[in-house]
């Protein structure tokens, strides 16, 4: 099974409220809340780190779930943001500056 | 507002944090517009190390939406640098300029940046209007041009029309480029004092009878009828509202560091050269005097038939010497718009009493760290 990497995407604005990501798409301007669980994903998106380690690492180390359902739900909600342009999700490490085409699992 | 800006900023007041600031990078501009309310000699602009760090402090409080304005913001050689810091911080990003400075390579420059939008000012669709209210020969076809360079590169860009005497009779026109050139843009028909307090360019605003004409203009106001009817009367629940953002989810700061709770509402509450940006925002008495204001508080508005629509600005109240009294400017827009005279406008009538004009009050000593 391939890796899955997320970055953020540099397009969008983002700040924390109360304990919420809040975030404008760069496309449109949409505005996003993030849930605590797609927050700890998104700041966690370094575009470096697998996300099956994010997963292990911080939301399985929060939450009490099982690790196969957990890296299934991000992996759905990693996809998720990307189809909104918040996340930019790759097979392989997303460089810093990267803003092309996303390359879907 | 959309429904989740609005859970936004609702959050954003519970827990007092400054969503959206606009920050002025200089008062310094190549335009000379007659209306202007600004000083624009440079008495001490913040240095681009002293911006940097204000914009590292107000990531940390939580700003969100910051909107870089002046005088003319390009004029700051260090403002893509600036830019580039803001837009590093995440912040949503919105710019106020008059576009003359920018040509393709500025306009790439801003797409690369992903600014949110910008807002341009044009004052009519006739140069020799536009021309005659800036100053500057040839600035309504830089402008223009500038615009078509951002949408070009596919960034969204509003135009500003501010409404006065000499153009009064252009808004259509000016809405009418606005549609060719793919761009959203909006009509504001208020001058502001200068920020010294002198009135005197109050004299440029359009009259009573100008302001019922756009007002029952239906291709601005949708159903006309509608937006001109009669106040319904104040309930509870209006009366408890706060006036307006200003201090409660957003702030002002000038190109020297001094916060106010506003642009047009030059009351001081501090300065960042000094204070932190989030103490002043928490413990300015200044700035928590204007928070604990609610429509019941203000002297005349709050028995007035129009306390619940009223687009009253605390900053032109306090311009016109009480930040709990009424705005004269907008009694006179409710007045055109529903035919009602306002309570302060009667108050007048049977006192037959002139306006004082109080200069801002000084920052107690204490109040600076």
């Amino acid at each position: 099974m391939s890796s899955m990497y997320v970055a953020r995407n540099p397009r969008v604005a983002a700040r924390g409220l109360g304990g919420e990501m809040m975030i404008m798409s760069g496309r449109d301007s949409t505005l996003f809340t993030l849930n605590k669980t797609a927050t700890i994903l998104w700041q966690s998106a370094d575009g470096e780190t697998p996300l099956d380690e994010i997963v292990t690492r911080k939301i399985c180390s929060e939450f009490d779930v099982d690790p196969k359902e957990a890296l299934q739900d991000a992996e759905s909600l990693a996809r998720e943001l990307a189809s909104h342009e918040i996340l930019q999700v790759s097979e392989t490490p997303i460089l810093p500056g990267h803003s092309g085409a996303e390359k879907s699992k | 507002m959309s429904g989740l800006l609005e859970e936004m900023t609702a959050k954003a007041l519970s827990l007092n944090i400054p969503l959206n600031v606009q920050l002025d990078l200089t008062y310094r501009c190549n335009e000379k517009c007659v209306h202007c309310y600004l000083d624009h000699n440079d008495h001490g602009e913040m240095t681009t190390a002293e911006i940097k760090h204000l914009l590292d402090e107000m990531a940390d409080a939580g700003v969100f939406v910051l909107t870089l304005s002046g005088g003319e913001i390009f004029l700051r050689k260090d403002f893509f640098e600036i830019l580039e810091h803001a837009r590093r911080l995440m912040f949503c990003v919105k710019l106020k300029t008059n576009a003359v400075l920018i040509r393709e390579r500025e306009a790439a420059r801003l797409r690369d940046l992903h600014v949110e939008s910008i807002q341009i000012s044009i004052y009519s669709h006739h140069a020799e209007v536009h021309d005659a209210i800036t100053l500057i020969p040839g600035s309504l076809k830089r402008s223009v041009d500038a615009i078509r360079f951002l949408k070009s590169q596919g960034l969204k860009v509003i135009i500003a029309n501010v409404l006065m005497i000499q153009n009064m009779q252009d808004y259509p026109g000016v809405r009418a480029l606005a549609a060719e050139l793919g761009v959203e843009c909006t009509l504001d028909p208020t001058v502001t004092p200068m920020m010294d307090g002198d009135r005197s360019i109050l004299s440029l605003g359009v009259d009573s009878s100008a302001l019922q004409q756009v007002f029952r203009d239906s291709a601005l106001v949708g159903d006309a009828d509608e937006f001109c009817a009669i106040p319904a009367e104040s309930g509870e629940s209006a009366l408890d509202a706060t006036p307006c953002s200003a201090g409660h989810s957003a702030c002002y700061v000038s190109p020297y560091g001094d916060v106010f709770p506003c642009v047009q509402f030059p009351l001081p509450t501090g300065n960042v050269r000094r204070q932190r940006f989030i103490d002043i925002w928490r413990y300015s008495d200044q700035m928590n005097d204007v928070r604990s204001i609610r429509v019941k508080d203000l002297t005349t508005c709050s028995s007035c038939t129009h306390a619940a629509t009223c687009t009253r600005c605390p900053g032109l109240a306090y311009m016109e010497g009480n930040m709990r009294g009424p705005s004269s400017q907008d009694c006179e827009k409710s007045f055109a718009r529903t035919g009602i005279p306002s309570a302060n406008m009667l108050a007048k009538k049977r006192a037959g009493v002139n306006l004082v004009q109080i200069r801002p009050a000084a920052i107690p000593a204490g109040a600076i760290a």
